[in-house]
């Protein structure tokens, strides 16, 4: 329903975060992100199918071989949710500051 | 106008760390806290009620020209040390958010500048990601007052 929530969800795990890590360098096959944790290829497959769903991850066909990108135009959105939130903070503060100011002057 | 005031909010934690830098002595930058008025003055909200000492509390509320409420929160302060620091309660009436803790930081950086640490805890991660996607919910509020405004006229 809410797939911002989704995306949240998607990276507030730490093997999630670590295959986004990997595949912000280059794109990779399943079997080759599997290959570098610990845990059972299918856990692995699950989180990339995760990853999926929230288009942090695409897919691309290279012959028989399937290779897993970083969309990086999701990760940007995630950042972008932070700003609103932080120039709402901002400007309040910025009317401290200026009625403070006022306020000191008038002393 | 420069962009002073820091966010961190990382992945996957329930808490939110607001950082700012203030050309106002500590003392000044305090009393934008504690007392009404001024509060009123940059919060842009109405102060009901706020005793600023331990035990105490504050009650806000935000209303439309014609009456219709459209922001009300309180909470009550459970430690506060003038110049230095409030621990405070905070919730937002009627928004699903839960409650949630602040802690507040005030500090000197130079006899004419000082800096405020806040600290916000929230009670999951998914109402703290709720609390930052707040401009949308917000806007969504504001549409459906609306909508209830209009249905009323109709009644």
């Amino acid at each position: 329903m809410d797939l911002r929530r989704d995306v949240f969800q998607a990276i507030a795990d730490p093997t999630r975060r670590a295959i986004l890590t990997l595949l912000a360098i280059h794109a990779m096959t399943p079997g080759a992100i599997a290959a570098h944790f610990d845990s059972s290829r299918q856990t692995i497959s699950k989180h990339i199918q995760i990853l999926t769903e929230c288009e942090l991850l695409k897919q691309e066909q290279n012959g028989r071989e399937i290779y897993y990108h970083f969309n990086p135009k999701k990760m940007k959105e995630i950042a972008d949710f932070i700003e609103p939130f932080r120039n709402r903070w901002d400007d309040k503060f910025n009317k401290l500051e200026a009625v403070m100011k006022q306020y000191k002057t008038k002393k | 106008m420069e962009r002073k005031t820091k966010v961190l909010a990382e992945d996957g934690k329930q808490d939110i760390l607001i950082t700012r830098e203030f050309e106002l002595p500590v003392e000044l930058l305090f009393k934008a806290y504690v007392e009404p008025d001024i509060v009123t003055q940059w919060m842009g909200t109405k102060v009901l009620r706020l005793e600023s000492r331990q035990y105490g509390g504050y009650e806000f509320e935000t209303a439309d020209p014609q009456g219709n409420i459209l922001f009300r929160a309180h909470g009550t302060i459970h430690d506060i040390v003038p110049g230095k620091k409030i621990v405070r309660t905070f919730e937002m009436e009627n928004a699903g958010f839960d409650v949630q803790i602040e802690f507040l930081q005030f500090e000197p950086l130079t006899p004419d500048t000082s800096k405020l640490t806040i600290q916000m805890i929230f009670r999951s991660p998914e109402l703290r990601d709720a609390q930052l996607k707040l401009p949308f919910a917000y806007g969504i509020n504001m549409a459906h007052n609306r909508l209830q405004q209009i249905a009323n006229q109709l009644k």
